[in-house]
C-alpha cells in the first residue's frame, strides 16, 4: 500500500522570488522523512506541490510509480495536515473524520466501523460529538490526522502539524506519532522547522535552506557529518570559530587543533564544533590550545563554561562537572576538540542573515537547547 | 457578523465597583441612556404610531383593505419583485465575494468600490439612468422594443432597478467572513477528494451561512421598502404597476390615510419578523453546537 515519494528538480517561483529551487529527493516507503529547514527556505511549498495544492514550474512528482505531477489534489489521494488543523468547524468530529469517505461514496456502514476504528486509534472516542471549538490544540490535531488517514491515503503530508501547539503537548503529541507510525507504517513527509522535531521522529532528513536542498541523509549523518557549513550550524548547537589551513590541519593562530581533510593550505576556515565536544585538561593534551575559562554556569550534574581563545574568540562548552576535575572560573587550561566539522569560508556563509531571520546562532552562541527551539518557535 | 459562533468571554470588571469612581459609573449611564433613547424615538416611536393608526378603527377596516384587488395585486407585485431580486442576488452576490475574497486582480479596489455604488447613489437617479438606458430614445429601447418587450413602465425595469439597488447587502455580509475563514477547510476537503462543487456546498456555503442569511434578508427587506427608483420606472399603474410601497403613497394622496397606514405596517411587519427570525434561528443553532 505505501509507495514511495520520489520528486524530482522540483521548481516554483511566486513573482520573482524562485520559493523552490531544483529540488530533488525521495521519502522512502512505509517510513517518515523531514523536510527540515528555516522559515522561508521553501519546504512548506515542496510540500503542497506535493499534495497538488500548487503547481510546480518544472520537475515532476512520483509516488510509487505513478506520476502524480499535473494531477489534481482530489486525484492523488493523499492525506494532508496543516499547521492550524483545517478542520471543518461546522462539523462535528465524527462528521469531519467521515468526510473524506463520504465525499468518495463509501457505503455507509463501512464509513461508520471505519471512523469508529479511527477515533479509538487517536484516543478520541468519546469525543465524535464534539465540535472543533471545543477541542484543545492537541485534541483537534489529532482530529486532523484521523481525518486524514480515514480514506486510506498512500502517503501523509504533514506541515508543521505541532508548530501551533505548546512545548509541552509537542512532546507529547511528538511521541504520540512515532508510536502511531510504527503501527501503521504510512509513508509520511513532515515538514518542520524544529530540528529536534526531525531527528526524533524521522528516518531521514532533508535540509532545505532558500529553496534548495542542502543535505539529504539519515538523522545521525545529518548532526555527525554535515554536508555543508549551514547544516553544521543549523542542526543542533555549534560553536563557529575561525581559524586557517595548514598541511591537512586546522590551526587556531599556530597551533594544531583538528584534521581539515581535503581543504587546501593557506585557506581560512570555518570549523563548527558542539558544546559538548570540547575537552578540557590541566595539561597539555594532543593538538590542544590554551583558553581562559570566564564563566562557569553549574546546571547540577553539567556546567555550562564560557572560555576565551588566545586570537580573542569566544566558545562555549558543556561537560559534566565529574569532568572538570575542578576547573573553575578564571582558569588557565587545555582544550580538545572532539568532531570538529571543517569547512572552507568559501563554502558558504554560517546560518545567520536576514534571509532565514534565524537570531538563535553567532559565533558565541551555543545552546540552550530550548531556548533555541524557543525562539524558533516563535519565528512562525 | 461572523459563521463561527466565539465563546462568551467573561464580562470584565466593572471599575465602578471600587469606591471613589462614581463619575466612571456617570458616563457609561449617560452613554446608556442616549442610545436607548435614539433607538427608541427614532426607531420604535414611528412603528407604534402606525401600529396605532393601522389598527385604530378596527380590524374590519383590516378587513375591507385586504379585500381590495389593488392591495392584493400591489402585495403580489411587491413579493414577485422581492422574490425575484433576492435569487439574482444571492447567486451574483457569492460569485462576486467569493471574486473579492479570494482573488487578485488589476481593478479589485475599483470593483469593490462599485459595489457599494448602489448606497451612495439616491434611487431617484437610479429610476432616471433606467429611463434613459430603456426608455424612448435610451441605448437600448431599439433592442426590446423590436422584440416586443415592453421594460419602462412595465415589471422588468421595476425588477433591474430593485436589483441593482439591493447589490451591496449579500456582498459586504459574505467577503468579510470569506476571508476570515480563509482557504486551508477548502484545500483540505480537495485533499480529502472533494470535487470543487462539493466543496463549495459542504464546506463553503455552511461556513458562510449566516453572513448570506442576513445579507439575503437585508436584500429582502430592501426590495420590498424600494420606492423611489421604482416610481420613476413604473409609472405607477394602478392595478398593473403599482407595488405596495407605490399604493400606499396614492393612499395617502388620495386621503385614504388608513389603508396607507395597513399596508404600510404589513411591510414593517414582514421585513421585522425576517431580520428576529434569522436572529432567533441562528441563536438556536448556534447554542445546539455548543
Amino acid at each position: 500500500m505505501a509507495g514511495a515519494i520520489t520528486v524530482q528538480g522540483l521548481t516554483k517561483s511566486f513573482g520573482t522570488f524562485r520559493a523552490v529551487d531544483d529540488v530533488s529527493f525521495e521519502a522512502r516507503a512505509g517510513e517518515i522523512t523531514a523536510l527540515l529547514g528555516p522559515s522561508g527556505s521553501g519546504k512548506s511549498t515542496v510540500l503542497r506541490m506535493i499534495a497538488g495544492l500548487e503547481l510546480p514550474d518544472s520537475g515532476s512528482i512520483w509516488v510509487g510509480d505513478e506520476e502524480h505531477t499535473d494531477k489534481t489534489p482530489q486525484e492523488r489521494r493523499l492525506g494532508f495536515v496543516f499547521q492550524h488543523y483545517a478542520l471543518f468547524r461546522h462539523m462535528n468530529v465524527r462528521q469531519n473524520v467521515e468526510f473524506g469517505l463520504k465525499v468518495r461514496k463509501t457505503p455507509k456502514p463501512d464509513a461508520r466501523s471505519r471512523v469508529d476504528e479511527l477515533l479509538e486509534l487517536v484516543g478520541l472516542a468519546p469525543f465524535g460529538d464534539r465540535f472543533p471549538d471545543q477541542l484543545s490544540g492537541g485534541q483537534r490535531q489529532r482530529v486532523a490526522l484521523a481525518r486524514a488517514l480515514a480514506p486510506r491515503p498512500e502517503v501523509l503530508l504533514l506541515d508543521e502539524p505541532f508548530g501551533a501547539l505548546d512545548a509541552h503537548v509537542r512532546q507529547e503529541l511528538r511521541r504520540w506519532l512515532d508510536g502511531l507510525h510504527r503501527e501503521l507504517g504510512v509513508t509520511s513527509l513532515l515538514v518542520t522547522h524544529d530540528q529536534e522535531e526531525a531527528l526524533e521522529l524521522a528516518s531521514a532528513v532533508v535540509v532545505m535552506r532558500r529553496g534548495r536542498v542542502e543535505q539529504a541523509a539519515a538523522p545521525v549523518d545529518i548532526y555527525n557529518r554535515p554536508a555543508t557549513p549551514f547544516v553544521a550550524g543549523f542542526v543542533g548547537a555549534s560553536n563557529l570559530l575561525r581559524g586557517s589551513i595548514r598541511t591537512g590541519q586546522l590551526l587556531f593562530g599556530s597551533t594544531a587543533v583538528a584534521d581539515a581533510g581535503e581543504l587546501a593550505d593557506g585557506s581560512d576556515a570555518q570549523a563548527y564544533i558542539r558544546p559538548h565536544d570540547v575537552l578540557l585538561t590541566a595539561a597539555p593534551a594532543d593538538r590542544s590550545f590554551r583558553v581562559k575559562v570566564e564563566r562557569r554556569t553549574n546546571l547540577g550534574w553539567q556546567s555550562k563554561l564560557q572560555l576565551r581563545l588566545g586570537d580573542g574568540q569566544a566558545i562555549f562548552a558543556e561537560l559534566p562537572n565529574d569532568e572538570l576535575n575542578g576547573i573553575d572560573e578564571g582558569d588557565d587550561v587545555n582544550a580538545s576538540l572532539r568532531n570538529a566539522k571543517v569547512f572552507s569560508v568559501d563554502a558558504g556563509e554560517p546560518p545567520v542573515g536576514p534571509a532565514e531571520g534565524d537570531t538563535s546562532h553567532d559565533a558565541l552562541h551555543t545552546s540552550d537547547e530550548d531556548e533555541v527551539l524557543a525562539g524558533r518557535a516563535g519565528l512562525n | 457578523m461572523t459563521a463561527t459562533p466565539t465563546r462568551q468571554r467573561p464580562a470584565s470588571r466593572p471599575a465602578a465597583r471600587r469606591p471613589g469612581t462614581r463619575r466612571q459609573r456617570l458616563v457609561p449611564g449617560i452613554l446608556l441612556a442616549v442610545a436607548l433613547g435614539y433607538v427608541l424615538i427614532l426607531l420604535i416611536g414611528p412603528l407604534g404610531g402606525i401600529i396605532y393608526y393601522a389598527f385604530k378603527s378596527g380590524i374590519s377596516a383590516i378587513g375591507q383593505t385586504f379585500t381590495q384587488p389593488d392591495v392584493q395585486h400591489a402585495l403580489y407585485l411587491t413579493f414577485i419583485i422581492m422574490l425575484i431580486t433576492v435569487v439574482v442576488n444571492t447567486v451574483f452576490g457569492i460569485i462576486v465575494a467569493l471574486v473579492l475574497a479570494r482573488d487578485k486582480f488589476p481593478g479589485k479596489r475599483l470593483v469593490s468600490a462599485l459595489v457599494d455604488l448602489p448606497l451612495a447613489v439616491s434611487p431617484v437617479i437610479v429610476g432616471l439612468m433606467a429611463v434613459l438606458l430603456f426608455g424612448r430614445g435610451g441605448w437600448f429601447e431599439p433592442f426590446f422594443a423590436a422584440r416586443g418587450i415592453q421594460v419602462i413602465f412595465a415589471v422588468p425595469s421595476m425588477v433591474l432597478v430593485t436589483i441593482f439597488i439591493s447589490i451591496p447587502f449579500v456582498i459586504r455580509e459574505v467577503v468579510p467572513v470569506l476571508q476570515e475563514l480563509g482557504l486551508e477547510e477548502e484545500q483540505a476537503a480537495w485533499t480529502l477528494g472533494a470535487s470543487k462543487a462539493q466543496t463549495f456546498f459542504r464546506v463553503t456555503l455552511p461556513n458562510i451561512r449566516w453572513g448570506l442569511l442576513y445579507g439575503i434578508a437585508l436584500s429582502a427587506a430592501r426590495a420590498i421598502g424600494e420606492v423611489g427608483a421604482v416610481l420613476i420606472v413604473s409609472g405607477a399603474i394602478q392595478g398593473q404597476t403599482e407595488t405596495a410601497t407605490l399604493f400606499i403613497l396614492r393612499a395617502f394622496d388620495q386621503f385614504q390615510d388608513q389603508q396607507g397606514y395597513i399596508v404600510a405596517l404589513t411591510l414593517a411587519a414582514f421585513s421585522i419578523l425576517l431580520l428576529i427570525g434569522i436572529e432567533t434561528f441562528k441563536r438556536k443553532r448556534t447554542r445546539e453546537a455548543r
